[in-house]
């Protein structure tokens, strides 16, 4: 018990004394994790829109390729994009593999499949006819997707918070294609791995607590927008 | 409404420059970087913290040291996608020498494995000069231990010493392997109160959690012993064979020798590592 409350009461002391290495870290896992949520975000609800509207052959089964890839374990991420990025990988003439690039692309690999997932779930669940009644009033096509991402707004944002939270917790796929090296590729998850490896619980339990309470300020914020834009 | 998208709008401004941002830490001097693939035990015991700040100052590469099991870090280097190895798995050094794929293989420094377990000794190994008789004693006694299993340095002495007693321990009900590094891997023993094979240095800098005990120590057939090897860049064309060859002088050399032999005095009262660079292997009584 005791070495928990040392814990909690250093994350506070390195968090307020401006630990510089402590603050590098939180500041890379937010702008890592940020990014990969983002671009996640972009892809995720463009693509989650057009499966949704449309229809084609094949949908159920496509869904349910995004749905199980909701689930996709960040390890075997990390493992192909590894290989992928490996100098003498097909990717390799990027020269990208151990740096926060690639763990960009390895966090939006894990995060995509869920932000487009709770998408198509979120527009499917709109009334069936919404969209036509749209066009019927004289909205161009591009208006009436407008329209139903703005209904849509509290599942997509809970999407969002879903894909981030999904990414800024994931450990596996950061250290196999980040590192882990320090003041560069270490994270807030990959450096709680390494601490408590080296024996430092209390080092490990402060950064746990940073972790927990920078996802939670993010959703937080999430939670503001999402709140705030319910309709009268 | 208008609301929603204005906020969007904002949200994709943020990304954009964020992203710029990022591309600018993408966008580096790939020449610049040297890949240190070692062993966990150089990083947990903290030698690289201290070592690698001075070899960026002094060369201006920068390093990336990807700390994995001495197996890993060999496969890596058989694959071209490491630089430079620091390892301890002296056998399996040989033979990646003798099938080209390091050269320059040089003499870094050594500690020594211990074997470590719980204060109460259930297998009443304390003390004892030879590592076999203990292990054998342990077998006897049924009592747990606690493997690497991770094809690293210390596995694979490990295996080296179940085989010189005579043992043959996977699969029996007493012998856990955990998968996981030298650090973890010894928390589990002190949870599980079982014996475990460790070097000193990861030891020192965990002892303070641990609660177990030095058991056997001492003996020639443990010592630890730590190579630098640059990767062939004949094999590789996209090695960096400067950072390499930087890296690896810059491990035997004087200034860095001596910052070894002193490693870890303040802290725990002696160092963790001996220097040996230049020293013939024989010196250390292989």
């Amino acid at each position: 018990m005791e070495l928990i409350l040392d814990g909690i009461i250093k994350a506070f002391q390195l968090f307020f004394t401006f630990n510089p290495e402590v603050l590098g870290i939180t500041w890379l896992s937010l702008k890592i994790s940020g990014i990969a949520t983002l671009i996640s975000v972009l892809i995720g609800i463009s693509t989650g829109t057009i499966v949704a509207l449309n229809k084609f052959p094949g949908k159920r089964f496509l869904v349910s390729v995004i749905n199980t890839g909701m689930g996709l374990p960040p390890v075997v991420v990390g493992l192909f994009v590894m290989i992928f990025l490996w100098r003498n990988g097909p990717l390799g003439f990027l020269g990208i593999l151990y740096t926060p690039a690639a763990m960009i692309i390895a966090q939006a690999t894990i995060a995509t499949p869920i932000v487009m997932g709770i998408t198509i779930a979120a527009i499917q669940n709109l009334p069936a006819k919404l969209g036509l009644q749209i066009l019927s009033l004289g909205a161009t096509r591009l208006q009436m997707i407008g329209f139903l991402l703005r209904e849509a707004r509290l599942p997509l944002l809970a999407a969002i918070m879903a894909g981030f939270g999904g990414v800024i917790s994931e450990v596996g796929a950061s250290i196999m294609v980040g590192g882990n090296i320090k003041g560069y590729s270490r994270v807030l998850t990959t450096a709680t791995v390494m601490e408590s490896g080296m024996g430092n619980f209390d080092m490990a339990i402060a950064l746990g607590v940073i972790l927990v309470l920078l996802t939670f300020l993010v959703n937080y914020l999430l939670t503001i927008i999402q709140q705030r834009e319910r309709p009268r | 409404m208008k609301c929603f998208a204005s906020k969007l709008l904002v949200m994709i401004a943020v990304l954009l420059f964020v992203f710029s941002l990022s591309s600018a830490i993408a966008v580096e001097n790939m020449q610049k970087n040297v890949i240190l693939a070692t062993t966990t035990s150089t990083q947990d015991s903290g030698l690289l913290d201290v070592l690698i700040p001075v070899f960026e100052k002094d060369t201006g590469f920068i390093v990336k040291t990807i700390s994995v099991g001495s197996g890993q870090a060999m496969k890596m280097g058989e694959k071209g996608e490491a630089d430079v190895l620091l390892v301890h798995s002296p056998d399996a050094e040989k033979a990646f020498i003798a099938q080209e794929f390091g050269i320059n293989r040089m003499l870094v420094m050594h500690n020594d494995f211990i074997i470590v377990g719980p204060a109460d000794d259930p297998a009443k190994i304390k003390g004892m000069k030879s590592t076999k008789e203990a292990l054998k004693m342990i077998v006897q006694s049924g009592s747990l231990f606690l493997s690497r299993g991770d094809n690293s340095g210390t596995h694979s002495k490990e295996k080296g010493l179940w085989k010189a007693a005579g043992v043959a321990p996977e699969g029996q009900k007493w012998f856990q392997q955990t998968g996981l590094g030298m650090g973890q891997t010894l928390n589990i023993a002190a949870e599980k109160k079982g014996y475990a094979l460790t070097d000193r240095a990861t030891y020192l800098a965990l002892k303070k959690n641990l609660g177990l005990e030095i058991m056997i120590e001492g003996e020639p057939l443990l010592l630890n012993i730590y190579h630098v090897i640059e990767v062939n860049s004949a094999k590789w064309p996209k090695v960096n064979s400067a950072g390499g060859n930087a890296f690896a002088q810059f491990m035997v050399s004087k200034k860095t020798q001596e910052i070894i032999g002193k490693f870890g005095v303040e802290k725990y009262g002696s160092p963790l590592f001996v220097p040996d660079a230049g020293k013939k292997p024989e010196s250390l009584g292989l």
